[in-house]
């Protein structure tokens, strides 16, 4: 394997529920990420997948330093990120950025297209000389598929896919090594959403770029990363290569999430087993004791109420080469194939 | 049939235009069938569901042509009171987000309740105990507990399923759901679309589904009417619609949308952007953005074909698309 | 998922009529999905070639340059511009329209109606109507503009900084608001100004902007708020800009336009509580010459003398009307829910 890029060790973001006006008093906090650990290696996609409130959007936000962490380290070519501040954080910034999922709020409306884009410029003067810039943003918009000449224009001109590229190119900017996508294309339209996909694509290719892209479109993700981390509230319960992830799920809620998503085929309805989790999510002020997915899991016992399930190979599978050998919080993990193949 | 829609048509008046949304539709649902409505931004799918329920705004939105026949009669011809009775008890819409459906200031007993109270003159002792048979119907648990409680008290896919239950409260021949799971979670929306074709299917309702995913759409739909520019430019029984497509767009949604169960190469793209409903392309409303264009899609719009039985394309190249 | 949908634009204008008055007009995050409506389809290109190709050549609009645009075609904004832009030449210049000296009394002549010359008549002390109610426009109009800018200046700032940063400071400021907002106006008047003795507008002014800053306060930290939660400060922030940045370049121009509406409004209100405080006694006094007084002094002649109220306070009306329209046609412009 080559060397990681960047390396997650135990992120947790907790915010604090407080009480009283004047006095605060903590009473509690929401446990948004708790305890989650990955490595990204250089040139790859790193997908994460997981449903509203399980803190994906979260942890995208700590990697690229628009949060800090409660605890835990975030280390960029082995040096701690998480505590940096000033001239060495802004030089880390430069490396690692970000696209944003909604393509209206995420560009300044009172900006043109040129400022939007060489704003990055400005904020680091040392990337590309006064003189130079103009024609720096052309040529980045030439390189997300827009016409160089819109560099006048203001974003409220453009469509969706449209503002998401010019995102994207503002992203590109400051030529970073990693990118990281929080839901880039969700708000976009199913025919839109693939161009922005293939784009994504072909910059990762042409600047070899590493992602880490956050969605709830599992589709989207297993087509274009190389491996998958699985959270739910707040931790990872399942990470390995894409196609362990997706052929061989050996953890419940993996197993769930596949059979739920909807599959572009109507003769698949009748012979497709389907696993409909009962309940909700649980809050995640108050997350249950054990495996956090017990509340849920058709198959917890005693065991899953009073111990935490650890992020690594289950012992069942330790010896076993082949796909179902990866990650997987579960006492009980156990390989269950939910998604059909052709 | 339960509802014919024919040859509908809608506009808006903007500030920079006039926006034709809805350019002659023609649909149909029977009772107990699932007909999907699937479409991008701007194919008027949404608008041509509100103008069947009559929640268009008026303006800015026009209805210019055509005419909605529910039960027989025809539902542009009747005055706004007359429609009032209509929606509820004959039709009802669910919304994609339930959370700003729902009144926030009543608890969701009283809001189900009034259903009953309004339109059936029920006491509200009885409107009350309907609200709870009406919460178990769509399996919420402690419906006796929770009937008081308030909508921010419930979770996302609770709330569907309240607003589902509101819905079907009085039992009406067809349901319009515009987009019900889409704000949701995967696993709660396969229990949201599960219990609303479950119920569909117990009080053989005509559903109209609207949406955007052709993932819920093979999973619950009989017919499927494709949407683009707001025209429907190919209907079919959903099987034959995914095993091959007539329409040239129908076939770039399918191959552009990644798979679960492969990982392919580069996805097929759609070139370009979804038309400017000001300024609609002349002929085939798909041209610019279809790889098959020829002189003729500039020039003339091309009818609804019939393709085979239940099955219809507008595209001049029907039988090409449909041969690959 | 927030699917860009026409569709959904046309629902949501059904439902989003609700917040009416200051509040309604959200920086232009929250418009977005209204935006959606036409922007999804008024894109730049439609062209053939290839998903990006040269679309025509369309006038770059800014959402100022829009703005601009809808107030030139409303007739609201073009009446009471009109109305606005002629007070302002005859406080500039009253002698443009009037000969007389305002001053310029002969008791000999006092509350006669019209007179070749002198069209609105005399009032009590026997002065020219018409040249008081010229003159008077001058005051109303220092004293408008003076504590719109006052307030707007300090309401701004000190609401945008605690919307901004947040925490202590703006637990602090918003109970200090809370304090000014108990106060009330025309008894705070009586008490503070009646020890001035000044004979000019500027202790008026004064407190008028005591007491009016909060009130811009509110609105600007308000739509600070608003406008910091969009995802373009937060890109900026990841770009690694600093607070200054962040609050000129992103936030302000994102935010003012609420602040630019409410102080258009509130310059009206002003005007009208000066003269408020002028008929109490203890705004201007004499020999200043302002609506408030002579409405004062002439309101002791109601059954004998109409005329003498009726110049004036008429004057007084259409002037606050011109200005509370001027604010409602720069919210219709700047109201992104409307496009």
């Amino acid at each position: 394997m080559a060397e990681a890029i960047l390396e997650v060790r135990d992120l947790v973001k907790h915010y604090p529920l407080t009480q009283g006006i004047l006095f605060k008093k903590q009473v509690g906090a929401v446990k948004a990420v708790d305890g989650v650990s990955f490595d990204l290696v250089a040139g790859e996609t790193l997908g994460i997948v997981g449903e509203s409130g399980c803190g994906k959007s979260t942890v995208a936000k700590m990697l690229v330093n628009l949060e800090r962490p409660t605890a835990g380290q975030i280390k960029y070519k082995g040096t701690d990120i998480t505590k940096m501040s000033g001239k060495a954080l802004r030089s880390v910034r430069r490396n690692i950025q970000m696209v944003f999922q909604d393509p209206y709020t995420s560009l300044n409306p009172r900006m043109t297209v040129g400022d939007i884009i060489g704003e990055p410029y400005e904020i680091h003067p040392e990337v590309a000389p006064k003189g130079d810039r103009r024609r720096k943003v052309q040529e980045l918009l030439d390189v997300v598929g827009l016409n160089p000449e819109y560099i006048n224009r203001y974003p409220h001109q453009f469509s969706g896919g449209q503002r998401q590229r010019i995102g994207i190119a503002r992203g590109l900017a400051l030529q970073p090594e990693i990118i990281v996508a929080d839901e880039p294309v969700s708000a976009l339209d199913v025919s839109v959403q693939a161009q922005v996909v293939n784009l994504l694509e072909r910059l990762q290719n042409e600047f070899s770029l590493s992602y880490v892209f956050i969605a709830h479109d599992l589709s989207i993700v297993r087509h274009i990363s190389d491996r998958v981390g699985v959270m739910y509230l707040g931790r990872i319960v399942e990470i390995g290569r894409d196609a362990e992830i997706y052929d061989h799920p050996t953890h419940p809620y993996t197993q769930a999430l596949l059979s739920a998503v909807p599959v572009p085929d109507p003769s698949a309805r009748e012979h497709r087993e389907r696993i409909i989790l009962s309940g909700d999510v649980p809050s995640p002020a108050n997350i249950p004791s054990g495996c956090r997915f017990r509340t849920r899991c058709w198959k917890a016992q005693e065991r899953c109420t009073l111990e935490v399930p650890e992020l690594a190979v289950p012992a069942v599978f330790q010896l076993l080469e082949g796909p179902a050998h990866h990650p997987s919080a579960c006492h009980f993990a156990e390989e269950k194939r939910v998604v059909p193949s052709e | 049939m339960l509802l014919e829609v024919r040859d509908l048509q809608v506009e808006f008046k903007t500030r920079d235009g006039i926006a034709k949304a809805v350019n002659g539709v023609t649909y149909s649902v029977a009772a107990g069938e699932t007909l999907a409505v699937l479409g991008e931004s701007g194919s008027g799918k949404s608008v041509t569901a509100q103008a069947v329920m009559g929640i268009l705004d008026m303006p800015p939105g026009r209805i210019t042509g055509g005419e909605i026949v529910f039960q027989g009669q025809d539902l542009l011809k009747l005055k706004e009171d007359e429609r009032r009775k209509i929606r509820g008890s004959g039709m009802a819409m669910i919304f994609q987000d339930a959370l700003s459906s729902l009144n926030p200031v009543l608890s969701v007993g009283a809001q189900l309740g009034e259903m009953y109270s309004v339109h059936r003159g029920m006491s509200r002792a009885d409107a009350k105990a309907k609200a709870v048979e009406l919460m178990d119907r769509v399996r919420i648990p402690a419906a006796k507990e929770r009937v008081g409680q308030y909508p921010h008290q419930f979770s996302g896919g609770m709330r569907q399923r309240i607003m589902i239950a509101m819905a079907m409260a009085l039992e009406p021949a067809l349901i319009i759901a515009d987009e019900p799971t889409t704000a949701l979670d995967v696993t709660v929306q396969a229990q949201v679309m599960d219990l609303l074709a479950e119920l569909q299917r117990e009080m053989n309702m005509g559903l109209i589904l609207i949406t955007h995913d052709l993932g819920v759409v093979a999973d619950v739909a009989d017919r499927i009417a494709v949407m683009y520019a707001g025209r429907i430019v190919e209907e079919a029984p959903v099987h034959e619609i995914y095993k091959a497509p007539a329409h040239p767009y129908t076939r770039g949604l399918l191959d552009s949308i990644p798979r679960l169960d492969q990982k392919g190469q580069e996805l097929y793209a759609i070139k370009g952007l979804p038309p400017n409903l000001m300024h609609i392309p002349s002929g085939c409303a798909f041209h610019p953005r279809c790889p098959m264009a020829q002189d003729v899609c500039r020039t003339d719009v091309p009818p609804l074909a019939n393709v085979s039985e239940g099955r219809r394309s507008a595209c001049h190249f029907w039988k090409e698309c449909l041969n690959g | 998922m927030p699917e860009p949908d026409f569709d959904e634009g046309a629902a949501i204008s059904a439902t989003g009529a609700g917040g009416v008055g200051q509040g309604a007009i959200a920086p232009t995050g929250t418009g977005a999905a209204m935006d959606l409506a036409i922007s999804e389809g008024a894109t730049l290109e439609r062209t053939p070639g290839g998903p990006e190709g040269t679309g025509p050549a369309g006038k770059p609009r800014s959402l100022w340059g829009d703005a601009w645009r809808d107030l030139r075609r409303n007739p609201v904004f073009i009446v009471s511009g009109l109305i606005i832009l002629f007070l302002v030449v005859i406080s500039l210049w009253p002698s443009l329209i009037a000969s007389g000296n305002p001053l310029k009394c002969d008791l000999s002549k006092a509350q006669l109606g019209s007179r070749p010359g002198h069209p609105f008549g005399y009032d009590g002390q026997g002065c020219d109507v018409y040249t008081r109610t010229v003159y008077g426009a001058r005051t109303s109009v220092t004293v408008g503009v003076c504590t719109t800018l006052g307030v707007a200046l300090f309401g701004s700032v000190l609401g945008g900084l605690a919307g901004f940063f947040g925490g202590g400071w703006d637990a602090l400021l918003s109970r200090i608001t809370d304090i000014f907002f108990g106060i009330p106006v025309v008894l705070g008047g009586l008490v503070f100004l009646s020890v001035v003795t000044s004979t000019t507008v500027w202790p008026v002014i004064g407190f008028m902007v005591l007491l009016g800053w909060p009130q811009i306060a509110r609105i600007a930290r308000g739509s600070v708020i608003t406008a910091k939660q969009n995802d373009y400060v937060q890109a900026a922030r990841a770009l690694g800009a600093t607070n200054s940045r962040m609050l000129l370049r992103h936030i302000a121009p994102n935010a003012v336009a609420p602040v630019i509406v409410v102080a258009t409004i509130a310059l009206g209100t002003y005007i009208s509580l000066e003269a408020t405080l002028s008929y109490l006694g203890v705004g201007l006094k004499p020999p200043s010459v302002s609506w408030g007084i002579d409405i004062s002094a002439a309101s002791q002649y109601i059954r004998n003398a109409p005329h003498m109220l009726l110049w004036p306070a008429g004057a007084l009306a259409v002037t606050v009307l011109a200005f509370i329209m001027l604010g409602d046609a720069v919210r219709d412009a700047l109201d992104p829910k409307l496009r």
